[in-house]
């Protein structure tokens, strides 16, 4: 079990380990729905919303089930049943609760059931040996971290609408140079909390 | 083998728990009763409500290509939705261009089927198939053309929008050494049950109008495939110009029927070129239309009318006919069916007179 505060895993995995800048988890749909500021918003807020449950109810599976019996070995397996139906789960309470809500979240919700970024978290939850509270602030981090990496490439590639990209380098090309630009600027950020 | 067993319930418990949660869930949320499905001018369907629509759509083997699986990442399950489907959701933005958004375009892997919804699919990804049917009538129309009535097998549903065509297969016959496929215009309308009708000419030497002629008979079997074609009547409020030549009046027929049969207002004038009172047909049909139709008028024009015709309608080639009858055609829309040559006529005729290029619409074959 690690020592350091919620806060400073939160800020932690915003900046320092961003899922997807330092991991490179959940490239996917980073790079297939950052053409629009507005999707990316909501796409990166369903991801914080998804992650920060699934760290929780993950804890508690791992911590509570799997643990105790000895199993800790399915992790995977087991993680990966609790994220699909989760997701499949709130998805349909707020569909049937809140249109408002549904239209700005839930439709994003199928996008990242099988996104890698939602699993790893999880894992390194459990890798790091981090506490219930500990696991949560990490899942808000981490969602937190991809939310601004998509927004940011949203901005961005809004940006590159007007340039020149050479055409074989046009859509997704560029957009992976770009990332690769983006995470060499987060290592900036590395060293300023040991980890 | 402890271990085992423990390991494998603790997944079957957990995945049994989660999977009923599940059910429950979407028994209670998801599913609100049947709705109705309309896919390009079909007979509506009746399909679970609140499922996606491509999901709904593979279930009736209607397979619109996804790359990603429903996800929304790929954009290829592109459809038209022509009423229903909700407002375009921002997973569907980056997908579509300003023009699809206008257009209606949709993903069908985001839009959920909710309510009664009319989409319209590409006509190709309907399977288009090969059918059997029995020839079950054949009426000569003038001493040229003939209408022949075909019957699919029972039990087998043939959807076509009007405006449609199909193709034929001429069997072998006199030294002719493969089969060969030529297209017609279905005349009847899709509302029909079971039956199509083609109205056809007789090319001279022509392979399969010779075949159909001169050697078809009633009760003989004939392949076919289809449907195919982008040719029907576009919904938009603009007046129409259909303008068809010799046996060129078939998928008007199945139109007009067809707006008959669902109410469609508009206004619609079509001119019919033939050289003289013999090569005319169906005029009691189009007098019909006439009436079940409002907007719709008929306007049959004899190119050289014989002397004992008696013809007091109009004269000319059907060009100079349509030329005469109107004056800017700006923001009107022609629908043309007959020869290639006539259809190359009245475009430059149309464009001339002001119809934009992409509201002339026609099949050439």
């Amino acid at each position: 079990m690690t020592s350091q505060g919620a806060f400073t895993i939160f800020i932690a995995a915003i900046f320092i380990n961003n899922i997807l800048l330092s991991n490179f988890l959940g490239m996917c749909p980073f790079i297939a729905v950052s053409r629009e500021v507005r999707t990316a918003a909501g796409l990166g807020a369903a991801v914080v919303f998804v992650m920060t449950l699934t760290s929780g109810l993950n804890y508690l599976v791992y911590a509570y089930l799997l643990e105790p019996l000895g199993l800790g070995y399915l992790l995977y397996i087991a993680f990966i049943v609790v994220i699909a139906a989760t997701v499949q789960l709130v998805e349909m309470v707020i569909e049937r609760t809140s249109p408002v809500l549904y239209y700005a979240l839930g439709i994003f919700l199928p996008l990242i059931t099988v996104n890698c970024a939602i699993l790893g978290v999880s894992l390194f939850m459990v890798i790091r040996q981090y506490s219930f509270v500990q696991s949560l602030a990490y899942g808000a981090g981490s969602g937190v971290g991809w939310a601004l990496a998509i927004l940011a490439m949203a901005g961005l590639r809004k940006k590159m609408k007007r340039s020149r990209v050479p055409a074989a380098l046009e859509g997704p090309g560029i957009t992976m140079i770009v990332a690769g630009i983006m995470a060499l600027a987060f290592i900036g950020f590395s060293g300023m909390v040991p980890m | 083998m402890g271990d085992v067993l423990t390991a494998v319930g603790v997944l079957v418990g957990l995945g049994a728990i989660l999977a009923l949660i599940l059910v429950m869930a979407e028994r209670k949320l998801v599913h609100s009763g049947p709705v109705r499905l309309t896919i390009n001018d079909a007979d509506p369907v009746e399909v679970p409500g609140g499922e996606p629509l491509l999901s709904v759509l593979r279930e009736r083997k209607i397979f619109v290509p996804s790359a990603c699986g429903g996800r929304g990442s790929c954009g290829l399950c592109k459809v038209t939705v022509r009423s229903g489907g909700g407002p375009v959701l921002p997973t569907e933005i980056p997908h579509l261009s300003p023009e699809e958004i206008e257009e209606r375009v949709r993903l069908a892997c985001q839009v959920k089927v909710r309510g009664d919804t009319a989409i319209e699919i590409p006509a190709h990804l309907l399977e288009v198939e090969e059918y059997e049917v029995r020839v079950e009538a054949i009426e000569e129309l003038t001493y040229d053309i003939r209408r022949l009535r075909l019957a699919f097998g029972p039990g087998v549903a043939f959807r076509f929008r009007a405006g449609q065509y199909v193709q034929i297969e001429t069997p072998i016959y006199d030294g002719l050494g493969e089969p060969v496929y030529r297209a017609y215009s279905i005349s009847s309308p899709p509302q029909g049950t079971g039956a199509i009708e083609l109205i056809i000419r007789k090319v001279p030497r022509g392979i399969c109008t010779t075949y159909v002629h001169e050697l078809l008979l009633v009760g003989d079997r004939l392949t076919l495939n289809g449907p195919y074609g982008e040719f029907y009547l576009r919904d938009t409020p603009a007046e129409a110009v259909f303008i068809g030549g010799g046996s060129g009046l078939a998928p008007f027929e199945s139109m007009l029927a067809d707006m008959a049969e669902r109410g469609i207002r508009k206004k619609v004038t079509l001119f019919f070129g033939a050289v003289a009172r013999r090569d005319l047909y169906d005029l009691e049909r189009f007098a019909a239309h006439e009436k079940a139709v409002p907007g719709f008028r008929f306007v049959p024009a004899l190119s050289d009318p014989a002397p004992d015709d008696g013809w007091d309608g109009e004269t000319g080639l059907i060009t100079e006919v349509v030329g005469r009858s109107y004056g800017d055609m700006a923001g009107m829309e022609a629908y043309l069916c007959g020869s290639p040559g006539m259809i190359d006529a009245c475009v430059r005729v149309l464009t001339a007179k002001g119809v934009a290029e992409d509201s002339i619409f026609y099949d050439k074959f």
